[in-house]
């Protein structure tokens, strides 16, 4: 749905990238499918996808013309003011922090405007700081239409910036629903103690 | 595909050390090819004791005499030759290693020479002796065949000199003639004027006379002795040359000397490190990054990806290889003609180079896994194809010969012979290269699919 923001959490192993990588259209499914073609979907791996020996600008360019996004040069433009990176344009990759590097990845992922846009793990690897910039910026992404999906280990960040929970467990999905409805499945007031017992309920 | 090779090229102008081995690499190898080849060896220091009195440094044959220490010049064409004044002292100069090995000619050499050139001949032949440092076999080696070469050059020499006065003494036994002998001349009527004359004196006797039959029976053994001395030079060189060599080359035109085959092999082997190195390193580099499952989520296939880093690696081959031969080119003798085949067998080897560089990269997962990967085996292999025939057992060469035919080394090999050296035809050598390169593209698209 556009605009709504759905998390993916589970313990290690549950199936939560391999999950993103089928809908990203990495991975073939053995059953199913998925409705939208992978040109419509963004896909920002858990790990930088970028080239350090680029810069920032090169890089969002190079992927812009790989997109064949009709006008590479207003999509990177776009995407730089969306990351607030413009100042850094020039910079080489290797020359930037984590964060920002994160920002870059995703950026990436935004170039083609793609309704729907997937993250595995986004924050992973950010400090708290960096962390807050990054979800104020996914926040304004949902708010402006995109749908957005990612997969997390801190269920704290599911509980705030999603709309809906998914719980996998051994590639099984175990639960769909609010946070709220989490805290009323687990039978708990704090989330992570509701998450732990309802895969324990499940025999996880 | 083009975005991605621009890509990677701005990568590599970005990565000094890659940028330096893609340039210096080739310009520095050339440099000492062109350098060797032009300059030629150094000459080997060789001490020379002549232990002959310098009264005997002559022979004689016949009238004529031969001053030994002519032929002793040939050798020093070749060598830098150090006076020694005793056996022993070269024997140190060799042990100190002042010098690479000694040539001894005994006291009696002269003499025994001349016994064995005397017509009477003597089998007694004299003996020089050659001094070497056995500690290294290929200096040990180098002075044994130089000095073996040039003895025997020496020995043709003389042999020469000798059938040359063998044959100036029949002819005056055949055409007549002068010659000195102890200091008095001697005039020789010769077997042809010695016919005539038989021939005039036995016309003037009655012609049942018993003198004029005896005399007939002279001029016939005159005329027969002038007809077969006749062919005497061919015999007397014959001897001298007891066999003529017929060479018949097989396989390729036999036009490619060492110096040559060197260039081409220097080239390939640059090619080859350049090309491997390069297309390995930089797929290994897509997946290092985690830019590959980015890429082939449908912005370009498997195949594109690898035709890109096998285009990389040929391009980057031309400047390289054609680097290499223009600077060989200034310092050594190539046939600028041949430019247009140099480019063909340069971009033929780059291509298939490069296949087996993304064949290697698609196994490994990071840039130094598939470099060690890469240099392991282009070493084996270009060894492997440098093998000559008759060096091994027949099975074995069997073998080495079809595993060598399965890299893209051997068949490089032949293409940039064939392409300097007008050794053979380049195009079967070409399209091997382009088949394998094809082959190692769809190698590396199973394994990327397998380790992606």
């Amino acid at each position: 749905m556009a605009g709504e923001r759905v998390a993916v959490i589970g313990p290690n192993g549950a199936g939560k990238t391999t999950l993103l990588s089928l809908l990203a259209g990495l991975q073939r499914a053995s059953a199913g499918d998925v409705s939208r073609p992978p040109s419509e979907i963004g896909w920002v791996p858990q790990q930088a996808a970028l080239y350090r020996r680029l810069s920032v600008r090169e890089n969002l360019r190079l992927f812009a013309r790989l997109e064949k996004v009709p006008d590479p040069e207003a999509a990177v433009d776009r995407a730089l003011e969306l990351t607030g990176l413009a100042e850094r344009a020039k910079d080489e990759l290797s020359t930037l922090s984590g964060g920002n590097q994160q920002r870059v990845n995703i950026a990436i992922g935004l170039l083609a405007d793609p309704p729907v846009l997937l993250l595995d793990e986004p924050s992973a690897s950010l400090d708290p700081r960096q962390r807050a910039i990054l979800w104020e910026f996914i926040d304004g992404l949902a708010a402006g239409g995109t749908a957005v999906m990612f997969a997390t280990h801190e269920i704290d960040e599911a509980q705030r910036h999603a709309d809906r929970i998914l719980v996998l467990a051994d590639g099984e999905l175990i639960f769909t629903g609010t946070a709220a409805e989490l805290h009323a499945a687990g039978d708990d007031a704090d989330l992570v103690v509701a998450f732990v017992a309802l895969l324990e309920a499940r025999g996880h | 595909m083009r975005w991605l090779l621009l890509k990677d090229l701005q990568i590599l102008r970005r990565s000094p050390l890659l940028v330096g081995l893609l340039v210096v690499y080739p310009v520095v190898i050339s440099l000492l090819i062109g350098i060797a080849l032009s300059r030629g060896p150094e000459k080997p220091k060789i001490a020379f004791v002549n232990e002959v009195p310098s009264f005997q440094q002559t022979i004689t044959v016949g009238g004529d005499r031969i001053d030994i220490a002519g032929y002793s010049d040939v050798l020093f064409e070749r060598v830098d030759p150090v006076r020694a004044s005793s056996r022993e002292e070269a024997l140190q100069m060799v042990e100190d290693g002042e010098v690479l090995g000694a040539l001894v000619i005994p006291e009696d050499a002269a003499r025994k020479l001349q016994s064995a050139v005397a017509l009477g001949g003597s089998a007694n032949k004299p003996t020089v002796e050659v001094i070497y440092n056995a500690s290294g076999p290929l200096q040990g080696q180098l002075v044994q065949s130089l000095i073996d070469s040039t003895l025997a050059e020496a020995n043709v020499a003389i042999g020469e000199r000798l059938t040359e006065v063998a044959a100036g003494y029949l002819n005056i036994l055949l055409e007549g003639g002068s010659f000195s002998l102890l200091g008095q001349d001697f005039d020789i009527l010769g077997l042809s004027e010695a016919e005539t004359i038989l021939a005039r004196q036995a016309a003037e006797l009655p012609a049942n006379s018993t003198e004029r039959a005896e005399l007939e029976r002279i001029r016939r053994f005159a005329e027969l002795a002038v007809e077969n001395l006749d062919f005497s030079d061919e015999i007397l060189s014959s001897i001298s040359n007891p066999i003529d060599v017929k060479e018949t080359p097989v396989g390729g035109s036999g036009g490619t000397t060492l110096e040559s085959f060197a260039v081409a092999a220097s080239v390939v082997f640059s090619l080859m490190f350049v090309c491997v190195l390069l297309a390995a390193g930089m797929l290994a580099l897509e997946r290092e990054e985690h830019a590959y499952g980015r890429l082939v989520r449908g912005l370009i296939g498997r195949g594109r990806l690898l035709a890109e880093k096998v285009l990389l690696a040929g391009l980057c081959a031309l400047p390289v290889g054609l680097v290499m031969l223009v600077v060989v080119a200034l310092l050594a003798d190539l046939d600028w003609s041949r430019a247009p085949q140099w480019v063909v067998g340069v971009l033929a080897a780059g291509l298939a180079f490069g296949a087996l560089g993304v064949a290697i990269g698609a196994v490994a997962r990071e840039v130094r896994a598939a470099s060690l990967l890469a240099f392991g085996l282009s070493l084996p292999i270009a060894f492997l194809a440098l093998v000559p025939a008759g060096t091994v057992a027949d099975a074995l060469y069997e073998v080495i010969r079809v595993v060598s035919a399965a890299f893209p080394f051997k068949p490089a090999l032949l293409a940039m012979d064939a392409a300097l050296n007008e050794n053979g035809d380049m195009w079967p050598s070409v399209l091997h290269l382009l088949g394998l390169t094809a082959a190692y593209v769809a190698l590396a698209r199973v394994a990327l699919r397998r380790f992606g």
